[in-house]
């Protein structure tokens, strides 16, 4: 071997070796697995491509000049998951923690150009202690640089982050502007300042964990969308996530054969709403019953439970499934919902993927703590989400769709191109009892009257049949046909063009 | 014939009466209490009548109202089922006071059957064989004694007001006797308001086998033979076979005879069961005559081929029973399983909720199944837990049996705790299969109730050959290049991970499994969404019923079950650095066993409880269940007040760190 194959695989052994054998198993002693490893984990098997395996930073302070390593604390490159073409990078928390140099941000940002033009998503596993601090602002226009890419990505092409680390400090807003954050239980966190801050700051006494770790964001301040147990349980989920979503906004969802039927009928739908309309049901069941499989993939399970949001498919087309959840507060919208909901609209707008809406809202939550944190403006983002959409929008109202809350959740006059209900559905502008002690406010102190108001009015519009009068409910179908009734619109909506006035951009209420 | 009947119960036996009556072409009323609204019985019926509220006292035992929904509805007849009004005189004397006709015995009948003691006496008076005992009413314990030195220990202390094991004991000497009495003599008070005991020879490992008669109103009785009725929790019967596997000809002739003896007795007209337990040494004694249908009547109707539903409208009509002792047969074997909600890993608690998933077996002219659910019916917290009655027939007993665990085999229930593992486990016992048992079976073979078996060795490799076929087709579908290979390990903490190197390749569309180097040629039809895998695995049929998780698959295949990890072969190397997930700890919280209602509350938070004490009471199904503390420590919190409702898991109390 001459002597430049000899450096080349020097280099080539190093840059293998990360940070080197003992921080190797350091990493795996706290039940991390190395990037490398992840992304073996994580691609289909022989399928990386690496690239920049020999770039190195090129800090000449703190003694960094003799300090090198070379891939630079980060792996990138490309490879697929199940057959698909995907963008990788992956930091390697055993080179200099993880930390961000210029360089390693240059590598990030090269997949990044790449995936834009090729149109194929990114997944970025974050696990770093934050900024190359040796590098000062260099660091910090890496972040920048990287943060400019991720927005004009945004809509573009899908971006995934996986938390499986520390991921502090501007570090986050990478992350932030991605289109889902996966999050590892015991062994991530993401927080803006740390506890030793916040200590100093505010005097809270707080663990990394409980500031900012999977189930923190997952379930309190919603900024993760799904906690795992461990990486490897994250890398499986995120493989069957990807079959969901298109390469980019130039590409359909991909379609994926099935066995399933489409005019599957299920009989027990009949009985999914109660008798008594206070008495709360599983909205579950009829998105497990009428997704192709019963294979459907939750987004943010643990945050706002009051609404569902999911991907599935229905006669092998992947849909977006809002739905609201009886169980939880009476299936209500509120702020976190609102915004729940609203993203997800968004992200399937932008891919080009059908959103099914399922409704059963009583109306927004009341409240000081909700008029004070902005019901309002958070309200009218999910109202604009699906006011912008163009994508297929198909909705069922199995039960209450009350007041504004009907107007938002996908409702015809918001361009929904297929509304249907169910017989049970209530379209009104609110439940039978306030109405009645509204209108009729001089009978309030008489029960019987009030009684029989209430009775009239319920007989009135707790059902679909004023609304369909209208032309606001397409048809009135039996809760058994609706897989099939679902399936057969979306065939016909395959091929929907819509498209909204030009624009810059517009003016969600944020 | 009547043109129209009321049938005066719910699920599976009103679904049972309704399909009769159809056939007869006999216009049915069904009557349902608020909960069971959406009940199958409700839409199978051409009319149907709200009672009432769900609790059953207000709805289908309310005679009053029943009485005036059969006159309003101009029906000619009421089938009372079994259950709830079904062996009460006064229900009987209240639909033939209104000029209806009820379809049963008389209410003479009924209670000169209904009261133990009295039913003893008719019984000996008629030359039935019956155990011995003092037939009168002790009053005390002192007479209590003198009269077991008569008799001789063991004893069994009844009530005579008593049924369904309540207020039973047994004593095997005085002092138990002075206990029992006592016991027995406050539960009978407290369940039936009726605190009269009597005292009976304990009869050692008796069998439970019980004659089903025929009478009619003119005054002929026939017998259709017997049913074995041993495999019982707590008088609570679970399998039931016709013919028994225990009795010779002669025995059974003899006890067909008493049988008749007695109903003729009583003058009895309808369909009726008199119960027997046999000894070791095929002595009989008559223990009471049930006036009703029985849960278990289809055994009898599949082995004889009349359908008794039928034959008691008949009856009641007035018509003569066709047959006469010559014309019964009893042709091959048919045994029954009945299907219950609830755990058999948590003591049988009962289980609430909807059946979510809900797949029967394809019924045939050997299989059926009587149920009173489809899939989305509701399992309610008011009623009896029984959620069908799954009824094999066969040649012979062996070919019964196959068929019966086969069937259980491909049972989906998903959404509730049911018994189909554990009445698996019952019929693929040795003793069971060899008919070696006695009514103590379930107590000697399944004390602590049942949890599935892990699949190991031999068996592993099939349920990882499943996994593997399972896997592969969903993958192959998603990315046709696949490459299909597998590593495969068992997810239970307990056993050995040995990961198995598995490979799927496709011949045609059936596929080979190489796990770990045998080749296991595997044959099925499934496609993915499908719950039930039915497979041919290396020449031989087998049946799981799957759950997918996070990173594998749940197998269970009749009394074996298996968590599986499959990854592929990069993914399982790096598995090994994942961290062990620790159970939570759950002993700083009582939890809610089941669903039900938090009847009352023994403690209070700052109490010192030791291990054993009474935390809670919870009610559910009718059953009160004493919740105890497994641990010494103090309450630090109380999260629900008596009268809330529980849901199962929910944390009731905690107690300090």
């Amino acid at each position: 071997m001459n002597d430049v194959s000899k450096r080349i695989e020097k280099r080539r052994d190093s840059s293998m070796l990360g940070g080197g054998q003992k921080r190797v198993d350091a990493q795996h002693s706290k039940g991390k697995l190395t990037a490398r490893e992840r992304i073996d984990a994580l691609l289909d098997e022989e399928s990386f491509e690496e690239w920049d395996m020999f770039v190195e930073h090129n800090c000449r302070d703190f003694g960094m000049d003799s300090n090198r390593v070379p891939g630079d604390g980060v792996i990138t490159g490309h490879g697929k998951i199940n057959g698909r073409p995907v963008f990788v990078y992956s930091q390697d928390f055993t080179v200099f923690g993880g930390s961000l140099s210029s360089a390693h941000a240059r590598k990030i940002c090269k997949v990044m150009d790449q995936a834009m033009k090729v149109g194929a998503p990114v997944i970025g596993i974050n696990d770093s202690g934050g900024a190359r601090i040796q590098e000062g602002v260099a660091s910090l226009a890496g972040y920048a640089d990287v943060f400019q890419r991720n927005v004009l990505a945004s809509g573009v092409i899908p971006q995934i982050s996986m938390i499986m680390g520390p991921c502090a400090g501007g570090a986050v807003y990478s992350p932030a502007i991605t289109d889902f954050i996966f999050m590892i239980r015991n062994s991530s966190y993401m927080f803006v300042t740390g506890p030793d801050v916040v200590k100093t700051v505010t005097h809270e006494e707080v663990s990394a964990e409980k500031l900012g770790g999977a189930l923190t964001h997952t379930s309190t301040s919603g900024v993760a969308d799904l906690a795992f147990e461990n990486d490897i349980e994250a890398l499986v989920q995120v493989r069957r996530f990807f079959d969901f979503i298109p390469l980019s906004n130039r590409e359909r969802p991909p379609v994926q054969p099935t066995n399933d039927p489409v005019d599957r009928l299920e009989s027990s739908l009949d009985t999914l709403v109660p008798h008594d309309p206070n008495r709360p049901y599983d909205m579950f069941e009829l998105i497990y019953k009428t997704v192709d499989e019963h294979d459907f993939f939750e987004i943010q399970p643990d945050y706002a439970g009051n609404i569902i949001i999911g991907f599935g498919r229905l006669g092998g087309m992947p849909v977006g499934v809002v739905a609201n959840q009886p169980m939880v507060l009476a299936g209500c919208l509120d702020i976190d919902s609102s915004r729940k909901a609203a993203r997800f609209v968004r992200f399937c707008d932008c891919f080009g993927i059908p959103i099914i809406t399922l409704v059963d809202v009583p109306g927004f939550l009341p409240g000081t703590s909700q008029e004070y944190g902005g019901i309002i403006k958070h309200g009218a983002k999910l109202l604009f989400a699906y006011a912008e959409a163009t994508v297929p929008k198909l909705t069922v109202i199995t039960r209450k769709a009350y007041g504004g809350a009907y107007d938002v959740m996908s409702s015809k006059h918001l361009r929904g191109d297929l509304n249907y209900s169910w017989p049970s559905a209530e379209i009104a502008v609110m439940g039978p009892k306030g109405a009645v002690e509204i209108i009729f406010r001089e009978e309030i102190d008489d029960p019987d009257k009030i009684a029989q108001r209430t009775r009239d009015y319920r007989e009135k519009f707790a059902n679909p049949l004023v609304a369909s009068q209208h032309g606001f409910i397409d048809d009135i179908i039996p809760p058994h046909s609706t897989r099939a009734r679902l399936c057969r619109g979306l065939e016909l909506l395959v091929n929907k063009k819509l498209d909204n006035p030009s624009k810059k951009h517009d003016n969600i209420p944020l | 014939m009547f043109n129209k009947i009321l049938i005066a119960n719910r699920g599976e036996i009103a679904c049972r009466v309704i399909k009769t009556a159809k056939t007869m072409g006999i216009s049915t009323v069904a009557i349902f209490s608020e909960q069971d609204a959406m009940a199958l019985h409700v839409a199978m019926a051409d009319e149907a009548v709200c009672i009432g509220p769900a609790p059953a006292s207000e709805s289908y035992l309310n005679t009053d109202n029943i009485v005036a929904i059969a006159k309003q509805t101009g029906s000619d007849a009421v089938h009372p089922g079994y259950g709830f009004l079904s062996e009460k005189s006064e229900f009987a004397a209240a639909i033939e006071s209104a000029g209806i006709i009820f379809i049963g015995p008389s209410k003479d009948a009924i209670s000169a059957m209904g009261d133990k003691i009295r039913s003893k006496k008719i019984a000996e008076d008629a030359g039935v064989s019956t155990v011995p005992g003092y037939l009168g009413v002790v009053e005390g314990i002192t007479e209590a004694i003198k009269i077991a030195e008569d008799i001789g220990y063991p004893l069994m202390i009844k009530a005579s007001a008593g049924g369904g094991g309540k207020g039973m004991r047994i004593a095997h000497n005085s002092a138990e006797l002075s206990e029992g009495f006592q016991l027995a003599a406050n539960e009978a008070l407290a369940s039936f308001g009726d605190g009269r005991i009597f005292l009976e020879k304990y009869i050692e490992k008796p069998r439970h086998i019980e004659i089903q008669i025929l009478g009619d109103k003119y005054g002929n009785v026939i017998h259709l033979g017997e049913r074995e009725c041993s495999i019982q929790r707590r008088h609570q019967k679970i399998i039931e076979e016709a013919p028994s596997a225990f009795l010779d000809s002669d025995t059974r002739g003899e006890m067909g005879a008493q049988a008749v003896a007695l109903a003729k007795a009583v003058k009895y007209s309808s369909a009726g069961t008199v119960e027997f337990i046999v000894d070791e040494k095929s002595n009989f004694y008559f223990l009471e005559m049930n006036t009703r249908l029985q849960v278990e009547h289809p055994v009898t109707e599949f082995v004889t081929g009349i359908d008794l539903v039928e034959q008691m409208i008949r009856i009641a009509s007035g018509e003569k029973i066709s047959l006469g002792q010559e014309d019964v047969r009893c042709d091959g074997w048919a045994i029954e399983a009945r299907v219950y909600a609830e755990d058999p890993s948590r003591n049988f608690l009962p289980s609430t909720g909807r059946l979510n998933q809900y797949k029967e077996p394809v019924t045939s002219d050997s299989i059926r199944i009587d149920s009173g659910v489809i899939e989305g019916s509701e399992i309610s917290i008011f009623y009896d837990p029984l959620i069908s009655k799954l009824i094999a027939f066969g040649s012979s007993r062996e070919v019964a049996l196959e068929k019966l665990k086969k069937a259980l085999s491909v049972y989906l229930i998903r959404g509730i705790a049911h018994n189909i593992p554990f009445l698996t486990a019952v019929i693929s016992n040795k003793r069971f299969a060899e008919a070696d048992f006695s009514t103590d079976f379930l107590a000697e073979e399944f004390l602590e109730g049942f949890a599935p078996e892990k699949a190991i060795g031999s068996r592993m490799g099939i349920f990882i050959a499943a996994a593997a076929f399972v896997r592969a087709k969903i993958d192959s579908r998603v990315n046709p290049v696949a490459s299909n290979s597998y590593i495969i390990q068992s997810a239970d903490l307990e056993s050995e991970k040995i990961p198995v190197e598995v490979e799927v390749s496709w011949d045609s569309c059936n596929a080979i499994v190489n796990v770990g180097g045998s080749f296991l040629p595997l044959e099925s039809d499934w496609s993915p969404g499908s719950a039930i895998l039915q497979a041919n695995i290396n020449g031989v049929d087998h049946n799981f019923v799957l759950k997918e998780n996070e990173i594998g698959l749940s197998l269970t295949s009749g009394i074996y079950r298996a968590d599986l990890i499959i990854l592929t072969p990069s993914q399982s190397r790096l598995y090994g650095y994942m961290p062990a997930n620790e159970e939570p700890d759950l002993t700083r919280y009582l939890l809610a066993p089941m669903p039900g209602l938090l009847v009352r509350l023994s403690v209070d938070v700052g109490d010192v409880v030791k291990d054993g004490d009474e935390l809670a009471v919870v009610e559910a199904m009718k059953m009160e269940n004493v919740l105890r503390s497994e641990r010494d420590g103090t309450i630090a919190k109380v999260n629900f007040l008596p009268g809330d409702h529980l849901e199962v898991d929910q944390v009731i109390l905690e107690y300090d760190e």
